[in-house]
């Protein structure tokens, strides 16, 4: 637009200039290797070299060993691996081993994945419904009192994860406060059973990822132009339509960000399964913990890893995919313009 | 409907709002005012004076506190905006940004639930309208300043509304692009037939385009007529200020005339309405171009500043008491100096009493 464009003008004459005017100054008499000007973003490959490392220590290195140790064979006592090259992990994914040697199609894993993509699914799309109108209040708050709700939002973070957890197996008991308020009232005689549910689980996953969701949405719409909104009602819109149609596509990078940043952990999610869902409704992150502890079959606990990598990447090309391609559809309106 | 009958008619509107440090400001105080079917209306003011919030009332898109606003004997003020048959082509053109220029156009012409056929011919009809056919496929991104004026300007038109409101729609254009898109105003308007009413701090563009101007002043509207009609007899010193340049020198009226202090004496048959006037203290307009200076070595106002304002020569001088600046066409007469002695002359007819 008309702001950005000129501002990359004045930025690149700026540049020009310089560099025009360089062998002119008095400096230009020392070695030009010495005293040659960075220009503005151009840094020296120096100041990436704390990121560099960081990555290859903390993410390509342990992303290798675990990717090595999935075609390794298990060790004797089943910590570590034995050195051995072998395919049985990934045909352990599939098939079941008896113990007369015979193989059989087991779906018990290809069972958990799915079961983790349905939990993260739910979750993201119940996190995108809530953080939607959250979002949106949020934006049209005066901006002074935007800050300290903004703020508010991230109170949880300020504790760890797996306390927060634990609060949920208090709040969701059968004696506790939801229990104990539904009987207080009379509406109920027993006690719900809902700690230790596929719903438990649920809950925890909302309320752990719920402002991922939030903060990018809230970006995106606190940059809405509300005078867009104006012009769609004066052009005789109501008030769902101009929410479908001009306020949700604006917003739009808001809700894909937010939903990469909610399904992508849920996917892979330990704490909310193992604390609140009892272990009745296991997602793939628990059973690869098992694998690397009390199952003892860290090659196996291994391939789960790659697999869950890939398919993560997997999800994340297809949004990509489809993001682009609802972009282009984002004028015609409808819902699919949210993606 | 009979044809005298206005299209938009405002009556008593008022619209107060509140001020962070807990005050209040009279946007529009009792405004009332008449724009006739088919007519170019333009509302004139400083910034701040209430024209926006009036428009911003006629659309819907504020509600006033009071007052009633009728659409060709319908009232419109209790409706909610999508309801009403009047379009706003806004200062910021407010272009849905995810849209493509046809997609812009059509939005409105489904929301009325035109069938798709008819949409596609309308666009097609309407870009063609403001010199942009071949760019409907276009992102307003792509477009620069003016040619997204034309289409916000096309998507409000394309609806065919009894009124069409602009607000500023000019202000972010520059000067050429700006005297181009006014004469394209108006042929639109006379080619469409549809009431516009503009909103605009601009005094040129109001004379240039408007049937009628209403000129605004804080929260009120002070005289409402055709831009000649306003320019020649301003009926306060805010309108003659505002409008054009003005001599604005005081005066006192009395029973023979009108006393301009170190200039002389109007008798007050030769004033228009002059007979009419209450005696006592009075202001009086002059325009520039209305002020003959001459050449005079013992006159009593010296030149002080002599400039060209396009192809005239605008000089300022200084009496006793007084500074008078005149206006000639430059061709006209060998500019003076500063520092030159001068008389200072007004043609009588054209003074005109206005109140303070």
């Amino acid at each position: 637009m008309g702001a950005s464009g000129t501002a990359l003008e004045t930025s690149d004459s700026a540049t020009s200039d310089s560099a025009t005017s360089d062998p002119r100054a008095p400096e230009s008499r020392t070695p030009a290797s010495a005293r040659r000007q960075r220009q503005a973003g151009q840094g020296s490959w120096w100041n990436g070299l704390p990121g560099l490392v960081y990555l290859v220590a903390l993410v390509l290195l342990p992303l290798f060993i675990i990717l090595v140790y999935s075609f390794l064979s298990r060790a004797k006592l089943g910590v570590g691996v034995k050195w051995q090259f072998t395919l049985t992990p990934y045909t352990e994914l599939l098939y079941s081993e008896s113990l007369s040697g015979g193989r059989s199609f087991d779906p018990t894993y290809l069972q958990i994945i799915a079961n983790s993509f349905w939990y993260a699914l739910i979750t993201s799309v119940v996190c995108l419904v809530l953080a939607i109108p959250i979002a949106m209040w949020l934006a049209t708050r005066p901006p002074e009192r935007r800050t300290a709700l903004v703020f508010a939002v991230t109170i949880p973070f300020w504790t760890s994860l797996l306390i927060r957890t634990y609060s949920f197996i208090i709040i969701l008991n059968d004696n506790g406060p939801i229990n104990g308020a539904l009987r207080g009232i009379g509406l109920i005689d027993e006690p719900i059973s809902m700690l230790y549910t596929p719903f438990a689980t649920v809950v925890g996953l909302v309320y752990t990822f719920l402002p991922f969701m939030i903060l990018p949405i809230y970006a995106s719409a606190e940059r809405f132009d509300f005078r867009l909104a104006e012009a769609a009602y004066d052009l005789g819109a109501g008030k769902w339509t101009v929410l479908r149609r001009v306020v949700l596509p604006s917003v739009r990078p808001g809700v894909i960000a937010g939903l990469v940043l909610v399904f992508i952990p849920a996917l892979g999610s330990y704490l909310a399964p193992e604390l609140l869902g009892g272990g009745k409704s296991s997602m793939i992150a628990n059973v690869i913990a098992a694998q690397f502890g009390a199952s003892r079959n860290w090659p196996f606990g291994a391939a789960l890893s790659v697999l869950l990598l890939v398919i993560t990447l997997l999800v994340l090309i297809i949004f990509a995919i489809v993001a682009k391609r609802a972009s282009r559809a984002a004028g015609r309106g409808g819902w699919e313009a949210l993606l | 409907m009979d044809a005298s009958a206005p299209a938009l008619s405002v009556r008593d509107v008022t619209k107060t709002f509140q001020t962070p440090e807990g005050g209040q400001v009279h946007a529009l105080d009792s405004v009332s005012l008449d724009i006739a079917d088919g007519s170019f209306m333009v509302l004139l003011g400083p910034s701040g004076c209430g024209k926006t919030t009036l428009l911003r009332c006629i659309a819907g898109l504020e509600a006033p506190d009071s007052g009633q606003i009728d659409l060709r004997g319908q009232r419109i003020d209790d409706m909610p905006v999508w309801r009403r048959r009047v379009n706003t082509v806004f200062q910021s053109y407010a272009l849905f940004p995810h849209m493509t220029v046809a997609q812009n156009i059509a939005f409105g012409l489904q929301m009325d639930k035109v069938p798709s056929a008819a949409i596609k011919r309308k666009v097609e009809a309407s870009l063609e309208m403001v010199h942009l056919s071949g760019l409907g496929s276009r992102k307003p991104s792509q477009l620069s300043g003016g040619q997204q004026q034309r289409v916000a300007l096309a998507r409000a038109l394309a609806k065919e509304p009894e009124v069409l409101l602009l607000d500023e729609p000019l202000s972010a254009l520059d000067l050429k692009l700006r005297r181009g898109m006014q004469s394209e105003l108006k042929r639109l308007q006379r080619e469409t037939s549809i009431t516009f009413v503009l909103v605009t701090h601009d005094q040129d563009e109001a004379m240039a385009m408007g049937d009628q101007v209403a000129v605004f002043n804080a929260g009120r509207i002070v005289q409402v007529g055709e831009p000649r009609e306003v320019y020649l007899r301003p009926n306060s010193r805010f309108v003659a200020d505002f409008i054009g340049e003005a001599n604005v020198l005081t005066g006192r009226l009395d029973t023979y005339g009108l006393v301009i202090e170190s200039l002389g004496l109007v008798p007050r048959d030769r004033l228009l309405d002059g007979t009419l006037l209450p005696a006592g203290p009075v202001h009086v307009a002059v325009r520039p171009e209305n002020v003959t200076l001459d050449r005079d070595p013992v006159g009593t106002a010296k030149v002080t500043d002599v400039s060209y304002v396009g192809g005239d020569i605008r000089v300022e001088v200084q009496t006793a008491s007084l500074t008078i600046v005149s206006r000639v066409p430059s061709q006209r007469v060998a500019p003076p100096s500063i520092g030159d002695r001068v008389s200072v002359s007004f043609a009588v007819e054209s003074l005109c009493v206005v109140a303070d």
